[in-house]
């Protein structure tokens, strides 16, 4: 048996039965990694005596009340992990290693998870392929000529690959689950506030947020229960109560209503994604649900907002990074200015500094209301058309991503084309929103991802609906031939 | 100008004020705020700005700044939010502050000063609550600067006045009296020499009469209530003397210097920072309760004003001395504690703001660090009432009581201070004075009352300044008719 491909259920169910040891699990992963990562390339760290020593220690207590005992894990790597190296994937922060965990991390530990490394990303998580790595580009395992998506592209190859058993990753504009939607596997963008954003270094606040990259949705379930509830040190986490979301592995659509919003089946939507969500409707539909075609007004308006905010509160965000107190300073300087100007043109990469010259420019005196005002009232907007629509809809529906994985090198010449593959799932970000990509299918032998978007804090009902669709399909059991 | 005419202007003047709060924890992580303390020791990675780290509000800041509102006689609106002031300097680890922008705490406020002995009111136009930045050590002959993040997040409220100050004067007033509000308010200490309280000036001229502002200067780096007036009056004579002559002002940032006593260019309008504030969207919007806000108005204390007006009511003092007493808490309730065991509030007032405030000012010490109880100094003052020393000779006892702490009566007893107040004995010695001065005795025969005090004087000198004085006037006079 290889322990590597077992999903966290699985291992959890032979960990308690003393049928395997976390350190066999950790070393099969290991091994895994070193077998594979040539080629795909998904982590930046592999903290591999660290994570043997801790498997030890969690076989030696022999506890695995909890679902993530012993349990090895990858975690993006703009997810602080105390004394472990995180570098957001860029060249500022190559020596940056933290002497705290991020508030997921110190849970992941409290259920004696074992983390095995930090996950390639796009650099500080602007970008949609994993190429603006400042390191390298990290590879699609069902074809190593294409990308993984992004920006936790490291994770959802990772995951897809068998080289953890799951993995966390951020979304500020589908970066959890397009590449989750690339990669064939299971990725859950929480509501906004419900994971704590505290030890996740920031891209734009307003919008980013933790979630899980699983091989099926039972694991999601069971990481967000993990990683899920409020915490002080974040503001913007809400104290809500947490539900245990393993009740809602449920299988049952009957009655649920479902939206089908046309503005995601248009232009751009490449046919075979199209066709692939439409069988997805109908496999619902079979199952009971009610499905209708629904129309989000502003949809077209979201992602050029969404262009103005992030990179607005990217540019305030990452202006701390001027080689003073940590990270990488640039050798030789004339003076202070030239200290900033040659530390952050060395250390940043040319999509960061792009987003952070946008971001600038929208917010400077005399453009703030056109741009950052306007963008914002362009927010509401895009929420109020989903707050009317889940008035009347259980769940909304759609593809992840336009298309499937695409070429390495294929859009990096152009930022806008770029951008586009994020088309369905910022909306989502704006909004604020819970929203799940399974696999609902293949196009020339790369995965397809459907989108469950659910109301604010109803992941209890994205998951459901996720389940049902898995246990009725095998998309999710289907494993790049690596 | 022709004609020799002097067009008369009119000085325009406008404070911004930061004042740090004297909340236990910064205002947005538990680091202490303490004043001191080895560099870079009060920190942690929230306010070091490190990456992925969120700031959370401290509720005590809140109701520092909004006890300090209240005081300030402003208004509370409901909803409030912080901003994020973006710029790079290495003091700011973040290069943004969190500071807040258009949805100030507080609005539309007044402090009144006393001018020329009529209350003039100058308006407040907004005070907010940020973080204050760190601190650059610039060491002697070195390529680089050092940075010490103590204070970075230690509380902040900027109070901002209306052009509402007039003279250099006005301002000096209005800063005192600010600073006794906020002192009597326990939300700062106030003390410039410690930073925690700056202040930046606005100053303008325009032709008397006239209801446009004239082009505004704004003053910086001004390290005392003195630099503030000083810097004011120069810049006043400066602009003005530009405009006498048909010239222009430039807007511009000056700098004071204290040494030479001016003011020198430090930026230009043109250089002036964009800082692209937008909300903090790492903290949601203060919803202040209004609850809350009449729960602190109803626990604050008795304010300066209304202080020195029951002074003057209820005690009947002068309204030089109510305002002296007053101008200090830890003065008047050292006052009020004298007056509640002491029949006389005027000879309590009199001692305090001759003896005590002269003693302070000379030794630099504050009311606080007096090592002695006002139960003391009223026993002192029945010691004059009723004989046992002489008032010049409490003089000495006082001295005594704010050296060591000690009691006067212990005092007295031990330096053998107690008057002399036996006739017999005075007679005796006022014999022996007049034998030896028969000059002066002859002088006061033929009615050169002077005379008199001299010898009066010479009794004195024989005890050391322990006849009682009556006593000795009363035996001189009987000796010599």
């Amino acid at each position: 048996m290889n322990l590597s491909k077992l999903t966290i259920h699985e291992a959890h169910e032979l960990l308690s039965k003393r049928e395997i040891s976390s350190e066999e699990l950790t070393k099969a992963v290991l091994d895994r990694i070193d077998k594979v990562e040539e080629d795909i390339k998904a982590f930046l760290t592999v903290d591999k005596e660290r994570a043997l020593e801790i498997s030890k220690k969690v076989d030696k207590e022999g506890d695995f009340s909890s679902p993530l005992a012993g349990i090895p894990v990858a975690i993006k790597d703009n997810i602080c992990t105390k004394d472990l190296k995180t570098t957001c994937a860029s060249k500022i922060l190559a020596n940056f290693v933290p002497p705290y965990d991020a508030t997921v991390c110190e849970k992941l530990k409290s259920e004696k998870a074992v983390i095995i490394g930090k996950t390639n990303m796009d650099e500080f998580a602007m970008g949609s392929s994993t190429e603006n790595s400042g390191f390298f580009a990290t590879r699609n395992p069902w074809d190593v000529d294409r990308v993984p998506g992004g920006s936790s592209g490291g994770s959802a190859a990772a995951v897809a690959a068998d080289e953890c058993i799951f993995a966390l990753g951020s979304d500020t504009g589908g970066s959890i689950r397009q590449p989750a939607s690339y990669c064939g596997v299971v990725g859950l963008k929480p509501t906004y506030g419900r994971v704590s954003r505290y030890g996740l270094v920031a891209y734009a606040s307003s919008l980013d947020q933790i979630g899980p990259i699983t091989k099926d949705v039972t694991d999601c379930a069971m990481v967000l229960n993990a990683i899920a509830g409020w915490d002080e040190r974040d503001s913007t986490s809400v104290n809500l109560p947490v539900p245990d979301f393993t009740k809602s592995l449920v299988e049952d659509v009957k009655g649920m209503k479902m939206g089908l919003p046309k503005e995601y089946l248009g232009e751009g939507i490449e046919p075979e994604v199209r066709e692939a969500v439409l069988s997805a409707a109908g496999v619902f539909e079979n199952l009971g649900a009610c499905v209708e075609e629904i129309s989000l007004p502003h949809t077209e308006y979201a992602l050029w907002a969404y262009y103005i905010i992030a990179p607005a509160e990217a540019s305030s965000n990452l202006a701390r990074y001027d080689g003073i107190r940590y990270g990488v300073r640039a050798i030789d300087y004339d003076d202070l200015i030239d200290l900033y100007k040659k530390t952050r043109s060395e250390g940043f990469g040319r999509e960061v500094k792009r987003r952070i010259m946008l971001g600038t420019y929208a917010l400077s005196s005399g453009y703030y209301d056109a741009y950052y005002l306007k963008a914002q009232k362009v927010r509401t907007l895009v929420k109020a058309d989903f707050d009317k629509a889940f008035e009347k809809y259980d769940v909304i529906i759609a593809p992840t991503a336009p298309t499937p994985a695409f070429r390495i090198g294929e859009k990096t010449g152009d930022p806008l084309k770029m951008y586009m593959s994020d088309v369905c799932t910022i909306p989502v970000n704006m909004a604020g929103l819970p929203a799940i990509s399974i696999p609902c299918g293949f196009s020339g032998g790369l995965p397809i991802g459907l989108q469950i978007i659910g109301k604010p804090f109803d992941e209890a009902t994205i998951i459901r609906a996720a389940y049902t669709f898995e246990r009725a399909t095998d998309f999710h059991t289907k494993k790049p031939a690596l | 100008m022709d004609g020799g005419v002097k067009m008369e202007f009119e000085t325009v003047i406008g404070l911004e004020v930061h004042v740090e709060l004297l909340t236990k924890s910064k205002v947005f992580c538990s680091c202490t705020t303490e004043f001191g303390g080895e560099v870079n020791t009060h920190c942690c990675p929230v306010c070091l700005g490190m990456p992925g780290v969120l700031p959370v509000l401290n509720k005590k800041a809140v109701e520092y700044a909004i006890k300090a509102a209240l005081a300030l006689n402003c208004e509370i609106p409901e909803f409030s939010k912080f901003d994020r002031k973006n710029y790079f300097y290495p003091d700011l680890p973040k290069a943004y502050q969190i500071s807040q922008y258009d949805l100030p705490l507080a609005r539309k406020g007044y402090i009144e000063i006393e001018v020329g002995g009529k209350t003039k009111r100058i308006g407040i136009n907004r005070i907010h609550l940020e973080e204050d930045a760190g601190k650059l050590i610039h060491e002697e002959g070195k390529s680089y600067s050092l940075v010490d993040l103590n204070r970075t997040g230690v509380p902040l409220i900027e109070i901002v006045s209306e052009p509402d100050i007039r003279t250099p004067e006005e301002a000096w007033l209005y800063l005192n009296k600010l600073k006794t509000i906020l002192q009597y308010i326990e939300v700062s200490d106030c003390k410039m020499e410690e930073g925690s309280l700056r202040c930046d000036t606005n100053i303008s001229l325009r032709p008397k009469g006239s209801d446009k502002f004239g082009t505004k200067v704004e003053l910086k780096n001004l390290g005392s209530f003195r630099a503030v007036r000083r810097s004011l009056e120069y810049e006043e004579k400066r602009q003005r003397e530009i405009l006498e002559s048909g010239g222009a002002i430039v807007q511009e940032t000056r700098r004071w210097d204290e040494a030479r006593g001016i003011t020198i260019p430090l930026r230009s309008k043109e250089e002036a920072h964009d800082y692209r504030y937008f909300p903090d969207p790492d903290l949601v919007p203060i919803v202040i309760d209004r609850e809350w806000v009449e729960k602190l108005k109803s626990e604050l204390p008795e304010l300066p004003d209304v202080r020195k007006k029951r002074y003057m009511e209820e005690y009947g003092l002068p309204a030089y001395d109510a305002e002296v007493i007053t101008a200090s808490k830890a003065l008047a309730n050292f006052f009020e504690e004298c007056v509640s065991q002491y029949h006389d509030p005027k000879t309590v007032s009199n001692w305090v703001m001759s003896e005590m405030l002269g003693i302070l000012n000379e030794t630099g010490r504050e009311v606080d660090e007096i090592p002695f109880k006002p139960e003391q100094l009223v026993k002192m003052l029945k010691m004059i009432d009723n004989g046992t020393i002489s008032g010049k000779i409490a003089k000495e006892v006082f001295r005594e009581m704010f050296d060591t702490g000690r009691d006067p009566e212990v005092i007295v007893k031990e330096k053998g201070l107690i008057q002399i107040s036996d006739e017999a004995e005075l007679e005796k010695i006022a014999r022996k004075v007049i034998e030896e001065n028969p000059k002066s005795v002859e002088d006061y025969k033929k009615g050169k009352e002077k005379a008199l005090g001299f010898l009066v004087g010479q009794i004195m000198k024989e005890t050391r300044g322990k006849a009682n004085p009556q006593l000795v006037n009363k035996i001189l006079k009987e000796l010599l008719s």
